[in-house]
């Protein structure tokens, strides 16, 4: 260890537990210092060079992104124009809204109480269940696949997102899993204490644990939203003969297939994809970390 | 820790006033009702998603059938055909098994190094955290997308620059020899979230440890090999489970991979001239159990596939959840 480590900073925030000043530093432990932060700060600049390359070809001119270039030579934002009237982007982006805000609010009124249910109410059978939604979270979806599509296309949905949107409303398995989880660490006193109180079960739940347990929540919710916007094979499964169904990230695999040399567009593109995911993760970062953390290596 | 007052049940019993709606259900018997109520819609979820279309793929996969006419038993055909005939399987199937064996290890290797150089810092560390978690909230098409035009042979990025030391860059995505290995770069990129939960774990190991062994003349690769890894262990267990299973079923950066570095329609818009380009490299299990079931309408056979693919996975769920303590029941309270 070098003489810089203090204590462990704290996941999940930025600030570390004890803030203590660092050491003088000398000889050895300076030279390992400069060579840690100097490897720390080579591979950020790896791990953001793409992004950057990204934003930079989307505002080149569709002739410069076919040469060497790295920096473009002028700002060209019509790129961001271009693509809407060649694909129909505003189309796209709202069937994905729609799938992602939909999948989150169906798996909340089902994934809730589930999860809930089975960390604090003990029944006969809970068990049973607990298993069956940590299979049903680790079953690779294709073992499923052709009785499910079957199912569909006998209701005639398929050509939808509604396939994908709608067995939320039945529950999701790793949501429930990770509210689940979630519920196991609050304290049980309180909900006694409502019940004492006179409350119901589901008075328990709503007024008292819902609150506390606001956090695993937003997790579940974030990484079910995420999940919906970044999903590409369900909509290949469903929708690929719809080109109106299509979320923007299906789209964006068929673009260039359909504009073969226009890397200009097909950055720009990538870069509307890629921005709400980046604006709701700084909106909701600590979630995000708490949420990771949570989802299956605790104890 | 069910507290005594939910013991011993019925208010009435406990001489405490009793709750006003149907005051004459006792609270126990209220209770497990509510708790069936809550439960309901994802045991349905759980019946229809998962319970009917297991046992119903393991019926398919011994009939011919075509969404159109109704199934045709046809006994052990496809089973058969699968194991002796079908001409692009095993080089599927061994492709998948590449992504198991290489893609999973070198993963978890860099995902654990990076997380080792964050846990030695204390100042800063989010803005460092956010740089190295913030590529796994990507996207995988708009990463694929990218890494394609990042690597692409004419104008892209990395052989330019590449070029400034002189180096020829090769054809990555283009070049069956490397269109794998360049997928584990993306990869790589998007560690992020393995990165943070062992970030997590590396934080949760007792400091005395270290001194302890520091004191005990330990140097700093013991200390990583007799403190840090069999205190992380079960956080390593955990990823290599959850990651060969996310491996087995390895589609979509392979799938966008063929299709947008071939400069062709994606998979699904008919075209299969793009599966798996380069050559067959990029062809992995699920893919071609998707482009038989749901391209060429051969449901029975795509259904045998789904049941090797189940019994496969089965070993790794077993695994699971036996090894993984987050996945036992018993930690209710």
């Amino acid at each position: 260890m070098t003489a810089v480590t203090t204590a462990p900073a704290q996941v999940g925030s930025d600030e570390p537990a004890v803030r203590r000043r660092p050491r003088r530093l000398v000889g050895r432990a300076l030279l390992a210092w400069i060579a840690e932060n100097a490897l720390l700060l080579a591979l950020a600049v790896v791990f953001v060079s793409p992004v950057v390359f990204v934003v930079f070809t989307s505002v080149m001119h569709s002739n410069q992104a076919l040469t060497g270039d790295l920096l473009p030579r002028s700002l060209e934002l019509g790129n961001y124009v271009r693509i809407f009237s060649e694909a129909p982007l505003a189309t796209w982006y709202g069937n994905t809204v729609l799938y992602a805000v939909l999948s989150t609010a169906f798996m909340l009124v089902a994934s809730v109480p589930a999860g809930y249910a089975l960390a604090k109410l003990r029944f006969r059978g809970s068990n049973v269940i607990f298993l069956a939604i940590v299979v049903a979270m680790l079953l690779p979806p294709q073992v499923t696949a052709v009785p499910v599509y079957v199912m569909w296309s006998e209701l005639g949905l398929t050509g939808s997102l509604w396939p994908l949107i709608l067995p939320n409303l039945l529950g999701d398995a790793f949501s429930v899993f990770l509210i689940r989880q979630f519920f196991l660490t609050i304290p049980t006193d309180f909900a006694n204490a409502a019940r004492m109180d006179g409350a119901s079960e589901w008075g328990v739940l709503w007024r008292v644990m819902i609150p506390m347990a606001r956090p695993g929540i937003a997790a579940a919710a974030i990484f079910l939203f995420f999940r919906s916007w970044n999903d590409y094979y369900g909509p290949l499964l469903y929708a690929s003969e719809n080109q109106a169904a299509w979320p923007v990230a299906y789209g964006l695999a068929t673009y260039r297939g359909i504009h073969g040399t226009d890397w200009a567009g097909t950055m720009a593109l990538t870069v509307v994809v890629l921005v709400p995911v980046v604006v709701v993760f700084f909106l909701a970062q600590k979630v995000f970390v708490e949420g990771i953390a949570l989802s299956g290596v605790k104890g | 820790m069910t507290s005594v007052i939910d013991r011993l049940g019925s208010p009435a019993a406990t001489g405490l006033p009793g709750p006003p709606a149907s005051p004459r259900i006792p609270r126990k018997r209220r209770r497990r009702i509510a708790a069936a109520a809550m439960v309901a819609p994802t045991v349905a979820g759980l019946l229809v998603f998962y319970a009917y279309p297991l046992v119903a793929s393991i019926y398919y996969s011994f009939t011919s059938y075509d969404l159109f006419s109704p199934p045709r038993w046809v006994g052990l055909t496809n089973y058969e055909f699968l194991f002796t005939s079908d001409p692009r399987i095993g080089n599927a199937a061994l492709n998948t098994l590449w992504f198991v064996v290489v893609l999973v290890p070198i993963k978890i290797v860099v995902a654990l190094a990076i997380a080792g150089l964050l846990a030695r810092r204390t100042r800063g560390s989010g803005f460092w955290r956010t740089v190295f978690y913030l590529p796994s909230l990507v996207p995988p098409v708009a990463g694929v997308v990218a890494f394609v035009f990042l690597f692409n042979p004419g104008s892209g990025p990395v052989n330019v620059v590449l070029g400034f030391f002189g180096i020829e860059g090769p054809l990555w995505f283009s070049d069956p020899a490397l269109s794998k290995p360049s997928l584990v770069l993306l990869g790589i990129w998007m560690m992020g979230d393995l990165m943070v939960i062992m970030l997590a774990g590396l934080l949760d190991v007792p400091r005395e440890l270290y001194e302890a062994a520091s004191l005990d003349g330990a140097n700093g690769w013991q200390q990583v090999r007799f403190v840090t890894l069999p205190t992380i262990q079960p956080i390593l267990g955990f990823s290599v489970v959850t990651g060969v299973i996310a491996a087995l079923q390895y589609f979509t950066e392979a799938a966008v991979a063929s299709s947008v570095a071939s400069g062709q329609a994606a998979v699904g818009s008919g075209t299969a001239s793009t599966l798996g380009y380069p050559g067959d490299s990029l062809l992995t299990y699920t893919q071609w159990l998707y482009v038989r079931g749901f391209s060429n309408y051969q449901l029975g056979y795509a259904s045998a596939m789904a049941v090797v693919l189940f019994v496969t996975a089965s070993i790794l769920l077993v695994v699971a959840m036996r090894r993984i303590s987050a996945f036992h029941p018993e930690e209710v309270s």
